[in-house]
């Protein structure tokens, strides 16, 4: 046989190096070549929309980024809005598991329902949003609330209001997510546990406390890097609903200043030194979050 | 199965394959434009140069907010999906200088009649730098801003006489920033919700760029200087911080969503019968004395040109030239196109159907002005078109204002910060462009 032939004549290091090599140059193209590619680009003056060369200009695009107190202001309320809308979503997402781990008719039927939300695009989110929570008579939201109050509240104009629109929006898409891990998590946990809880007369918190918190918290946490991680790339939610970030730049994201850096202004050298200090960000706060997690498991 | 079946199989399949090109083969010029009305008209337009040459053209549109970023996104990458591009004057500079467009300099000299071209729109939309006598365009459509407004309101003789009673002067379209503001305050009625002004200030793209450059220009402020790219003093200027805090003080007799407003929440506003005025470009203006898309006022609308102010009356312009991509495999077929696009005549059924003519004779015509309830306004707004810088830093240079006059008007920078970082920003931008080398 032909294949036989063929296949005795490869060594096992050819027939590995067969498998992994369609996949190594896939990611060196698409990865690993970018990636430095846009490192050797954040020390170089250049923009790709125009014919001149790439300027070396040392650590000119970092400095002075770093010394800019506008980007201080999208880094500040990135972390804001990944604080509130995470702590929201882990407490909402935690609770539904809670409320639905446990059997009911139509159970099912519920889960899926509340899983529809992540389901979505982003850009369909933001838009339906727009429209829901537009202030003048055409807004649903104010529609309803116009019965409490006298004048239609300013979701997304009012700067003191913008983000937590923005925080709302993106915690009814997200929570599921949080939800599905953490019942994903709670299934997990032995019924005998509980039953031997019962038989001390544990009380219901005190079960939480001991038996159910420890248990989930590993997965819990890993659901919290994944949401982290997402939300300080945020980026489309914001782009519809708020307009670019606004009002002013009481919800622009450092993502989406990236973006208008790179896809408008075509400051490429200066957009991919911003995406390093983005990459850098993520990484360190993920190693905390790991460490973390390493800590939570030797404790379980 | 035979060799003689094996071969007719074949032989079928591959005429199979063809079969779809060859329908396609007829040629295809693709047009890209923001979507917008003037699009569909130069569709329809188009339809005679196909029944002249057999050459089919197809007008892309794009939503206005994503307009800019998909176009440069697709010249960065060489896309070869557009032959001509009709874009916006401010991006002249950057699309010449970066190699995007055509020069059609040594074109134009020998293939049209300039002088036939209304010489500002040639200036604005298809010379780069300005005064060199260079052409990258040709101008396809020739816009103002203006102003829409409701005539029963304003001609509603209780409204006329409390209206003089409280200002001492009689209700008419405003012809200063002053009266603009009187009017209104005047017309601001939440509980009926009715407001006196709906204008751009939005953050997207050029919104509220667009709707303040006109009030800062005409208080006595400009964006800096032409010569030297000097911009402290110009933009930071007391003149400028005055506009600025005018422009947010008119926010208050705007609708309560007005900081997002854009071209479409504008209309939409007004059609709605929530402002009593509207700002916009003119060539948005179809819509409101159309029937079918506005049942409240289309037929009580008036239109008048953008106010004075204390110190001056310039008018933001609008509108955009005909460009050929660098990248176009039909270069001949688009120049082709725009030489027929140039015609009288052709230009006549343009401003027929609804395009704001570039052509001389046919823009000051009588039959022109005398079109739609709007033209006249837009005719007498010529002499106080301004633009904003047209260099091949433009789009950073509009960002830093949109994002620092949007902080402006919700208050979270005073005007004189947000004022001061645009000049302070602007110069960093011209200085590393090498502009002061």
């Amino acid at each position: 046989m032909q294949t036989n032939r063929f296949a005795r004549g490869m060594s096992d290091y050819q027939i590995k190096m067969a498998f992994i090599m369609p996949t190594m140059i896939l990611l060196i193209l698409m990865n690993i070549f970018p990636l430095l590619w846009s490192l050797f680009l954040s020390f170089h003056r250049y923009k790709a929309s125009m014919p001149t060369e790439a300027k070396y200009i040392g650590v000119k695009n970092y400095t002075r980024l770093l010394s800019d107190p506008d980007v201080w202001g999208y880094f500040r309320t990135t972390a804001y809005f990944v604080v509130l809308a995470v702590t929201a979503q882990f407490f909402i997402g935690f609770g539904l598991a809670l409320l639905l781990n446990r059997k009911f008719y139509g159970k099912g039927l519920v889960t899926t329902l509340l899983l529809l939300p992540m389901m979505l695009s982003p850009v369909v989110v933001g838009l339906f949003w727009r429209f829901i929570l537009a202030s003048d008579n055409s807004g649903i939201l104010n529609f309803f609330l116009d019965i409490f109050l006298k004048s239609p509240i300013r979701w997304t104009t009012d700067p003191n209001i913008a983000m937590i629109a923005v925080v709302i929006v993106d915690t009814w898409m997200w929570s599921p997510f949080m939800m599905l891990i953490s019942l994903a998590g709670l299934s997990a946990v032995p019924k005998s546990l509980y039953e031997a809880a019962d038989v001390d007369r544990a009380s219901g918190w005190f079960k939480f406390r001991r038996i159910t918190l420890p248990l989930v918290s590993p997965l819990l946490l890993i659901a919290l890097l994944f949401r982290t991680m997402d939300a300080f790339k945020m980026f489309d939610i914001v782009y519809v609903l708020t307009r670019e970030g606004g009002p002013g730049t009481v919800t622009e994201t450092v993502s989406m200043n990236l973006y208008k850096l790179a896809f408008r202004n075509f400051n490429t050298g200066k957009a991919c030194a911003m995406a390093y200090i983005l990459l850098i960000i993520i990484v360190a706060m993920s190693n905390i979050y790991v460490k973390y997690l390493n800590k939570v498991k030797e404790e379980a | 199965m035979n060799k003689f079946s094996i071969i007719t199989l074949l032989i079928l399949s591959v005429v199979m394959v063809c079969m779809p090109f060859t329908a396609d083969a007829q040629e295809t010029l693709t047009i890209v434009w923001a979507e917008w009305d003037p699009a569909n008209y130069l569709q329809e337009l188009s339809k005679d140069f196909t029944a002249e040459t057999g050459i089919n053209v197809d007008v892309v549109q794009i939503p206005w907010g994503n307009f800019q970023d998909k176009v440069f996104t697709a010249f960065v990458g060489k896309s070869k999906l557009y032959d001509i591009v009709i874009g916006d004057s401010q991006w002249l500079g950057r699309n010449s200088v970066g190699g995007h467009y055509i020069d059609m300099t040594d074109w134009i000299n020998e293939n049209i009649d300039v002088d036939k071209i209304y010489g500002p729109a040639m200036t604005a939309f298809a010379e780069y730098p300005k005064g060199s006598k260079k052409y990258w365009a040709l101008p396809a459509e020739v816009d103002a801003a203006g102003y829409v407004y409701r005539k029963d309101l304003f001609e509603n003789p209780k409204e006329m006489k409390a209206f003089s009673d409280k200002y001492g002067y009689a209700l008419a379209p405003p012809k200063t920033y002053e009266q603009l503001r009187d009017v209104a305050e005047f017309f601001t009625r939440p509980e009926q919700d009715l407001y006196g002004i709906a204008t751009w200030y939005s953050k997207e793209y050029d919104g509220i760029s667009m709707g303040f450059q006109q009030v800062m220009w005409s208080y006595g402020a400009s964006y800096g200087d032409s010569e030297n790219y000097k911009v402290d003093g110009y933009i930071n200027s007391k003149d400028a911080e005055k506009a600025l805090d005018y422009y947010t003080d008119l926010l208050k007799f705007a609708p309560p969503d007005a900081p997002n407003y854009y071209w479409q929440e504008t209309l939409n506003a007004y059609i709605s019968g929530k402002v009593a005025m509207g700002m916009n470009y003119f060539a948005f203006f179809p819509g409101v004395v159309n029937k079918e898309s506005n049942p409240i006022s289309h037929d009580k609308s008036g239109f008048f040109i953008a106010p004075a102010g204390p110190k001056g009356h310039y008018i933001s312009i609008g509108g955009q030239g005909m460009s050929i991509s660098n990248y176009s495999e039909n270069k001949d077929i688009a120049k082709q196109y725009m030489k027929w696009f140039m015609q009288k005549p052709v230009q006549e059924k343009w401003a027929k159907l609804g395009g704001f003519t570039p052509y001389k004779e046919v823009l000051q015509s009588d039959t022109f002005k005398n079109a739609t309830p709007f033209n006249k306004a837009f005719a007498e707004s010529f002499p106080y078109l301004r633009d904003f810088w047209a260099v091949p830093e433009y789009a950073e240079l509009l960002e830093v204002c949109q994002t620092n006059w949007s902080e402006a008007i919700s208050k979270i920078k005073t005007a004189k910060e947000a004022l001061n970082n645009i000049a302070r920003k602007h110069e960093e931008i011209f200085e590393d462009a090498g502009y002061y080398d």
